[in-house]
């Protein structure tokens, strides 16, 4: 790196410049800033949504956010949903929530965890009113949180208590070659200045996991970190597969995008953590990091929005995402940034992109220059500008499940 | 510098990846390796899409194929200098 900062002066007084960015955020209860004020109506379980839907369709300015499971669910499974759920809630781009699910019981464990943030929360049983009734006393209270909430003001913020989390999507090789080294530099520029960062993907770093290990903050968390990994091998892969993971490892539309095997893969999908960074610990699905500012690794799943969603669980609050063939995913609560590399994805679905940076592949844009312009973008999107997949309505919210219920 | 129609990642990489759309077999192709923004000339022996690989030289089958400076996969049967690289060639080590 020293070596780089002789070449070029310049790129010394960008990064010292870094530590200096503000945003306007929204600062909640618990201290933590939020770049979205959204207010929600949160199902407990699947039987919940359709009132929850109601309730938002009732008042306009609140979101539901259905999702598929919350029933019979036991054990680590079980942890996994309630984490879920409540990360969600606490989340600081959530200013206020409604929790409606099937009976009480539950619904208070989910009322309670995000009522710890200290943010207005109120939970509703559908058992023993009904729906209608269920709908109209939580309209009430919805409306009265959305209308608390647009009176909520931005403050200004230092760039360091911005929380921004990465997971990559329908990779190809130009994601390798532009899009995630893009994200690596925004990385290896902000994780200085103090905000928090966090990857994962634990089945897509297979092929690179000997350099994984070796970007941890020490042996011992490298040692975790491992463990974590070996784990989905043996009792993920081993005890489910068929053949071999050649079908769903590369996918289909990796392949199209010229990905080869899972190792040219993963080495790609590396590129995201930079040059310098070194993640500080190792984190259970949707798990709030507790060692302070710094990268972070997640044990996720490598499917987006399952990703993302456990990311937003944790606390990040904004989202970078990159994607070669065109992965369209967005989230209800945290914008999802998308880089593209590929001037084909450009052309066809451009849409969906963010920042363009297929200039990398023309040799017109430096991976550093391509880094600014998405610490720009980030910046832009933390003062409220609405990301590609917000203003398309992608909202995929999906629970991770890690076994089938009782 | 002019627009290259292949990039490779390390110097010590046998593929690159094609980064132009609508690539023609028999296109003097102009390569520049990331690292350090050195450059070659290599010819296409076929149409390769946009994202594919493009052999850097002469692979013998068993041969292991080089990536980012890495190993990520091995050749299934020999694929000559300028050819296309992909699954119908290479495979993973791992299963």
């Amino acid at each position: 790196m020293a070596k780089k900062d002789k070449k070029n002066g310049k790129a010394v007084a960008k990064r010292n410049a870094h530590s200096d960015l503000k945003f306007f955020g929204w600062r909640r209860e618990n201290g933590r800033v939020g770049v979205r004020n959204h207010v929600i109506i949160l199902p407990l379980d699947d039987l919940s949504n359709s009132a929850c839907e109601a309730v938002a369709n009732n008042i306009k300015g609140t979101m539901a956010l259905p999702h598929a499971y919350g029933r019979l669910q036991f054990g680590e499974d079980l942890d996994l949903h309630f984490r879920t759920l409540i990360g969600t809630g606490a989340n600081p781009n959530v200013a206020a929530v409604v929790v409606i699910g099937i009976e009480d019981g539950w619904t208070k464990r989910v009322v309670d965890g995000i009522a710890k943030t200290g943010k207005p929360v109120t939970g509703f049983g559908i058992e023993g009113h009904g729906d209608i009734a269920t709908i109209a006393k939580a309209s009430y209270v919805a409306k009265q949180y959305v209308q608390m909430a647009s009176e909520l003001q931005r403050e200004e913020c230092d760039i360091g208590e911005l929380w921004v989390s990465t997971k990559c999507g329908e990779s190809d090789t130009t994601t390798g070659l532009a899009s995630c080294p893009t994200v690596g530099n925004m990385y290896d520029k902000l994780i200085p200045s103090g905000i928090y960062g966090v990857f994962g993907e634990t089945s897509e770093i297979t092929g690179a996991e000997h350099l994984a290990r070796e970007r941890a903050i020490s042996k011992k968390v490298g040692d975790k970190w491992f463990k974590v990994w070996k784990a989905y091998q043996d009792d993920v892969i081993e005890a489910h597969k068929t053949d071999d993971l050649s079908d769903s490892q590369p996918t289909k539309g990796n392949i199209a995008g010229g990905l080869t095997t899972i190792e040219e893969k993963a080495l790609g999908n590396l590129e995201k953590i930079g040059r310098e960074c070194r993640y500080i610990d190792v984190l259970e699905p949707a798990e709030a990091p507790r060692k302070g500012k710094g990268l972070y690794y997640m044990d996720t799943s490598s499917a987006a929005a399952e990703c993302v969603t456990l990311m937003a669980a944790a606390g990040y609050a904004v989202h970078t995402f990159p994607t070669g063939q065109g992965n369209v995913i967005g989230n209800p609560i945290v914008p999802v940034i998308k880089i593209s590399g590929n001037p084909k994805t450009m052309r066809t679905m451009g849409e969906h992109i963010d920042v363009d940076v297929s200039g990398i592949l023309r040799r017109e844009m430096t991976i550093p220059q391509a880094g600014d312009a998405l610490i720009d973008m980030i910046v832009r999107t933390a003062n409220g500008r609405l990301t590609a997949a917000e203003a398309l309505g992608h909202r995929e919210y999906v629970m991770t499940k890690l076994y089938r219920s009782a | 510098m002019a627009i290259p129609q292949l990039l490779v990642h390390d110097r010590k990489d046998t593929v690159g990846v094609v980064v132009i759309e609508g690539l023609k077999k028999g296109t003097d192709m102009l390569c520049v390796v990331t690292y350090d923004n050195s450059s070659f000339k290599l010819k296409s022996k076929m149409d390769v899409p946009i994202g594919h690989k493009v052999a850097l030289v002469d692979i013998k089958k068993g041969d292991t194929i080089w990536k980012y400076g890495q190993d990520i996969g091995i050749a299934k049967k020999g694929i000559g200098k300028g050819e296309h690289v992909h699954v119908h060639n290479v495979k993973t080590k791992r299963w």
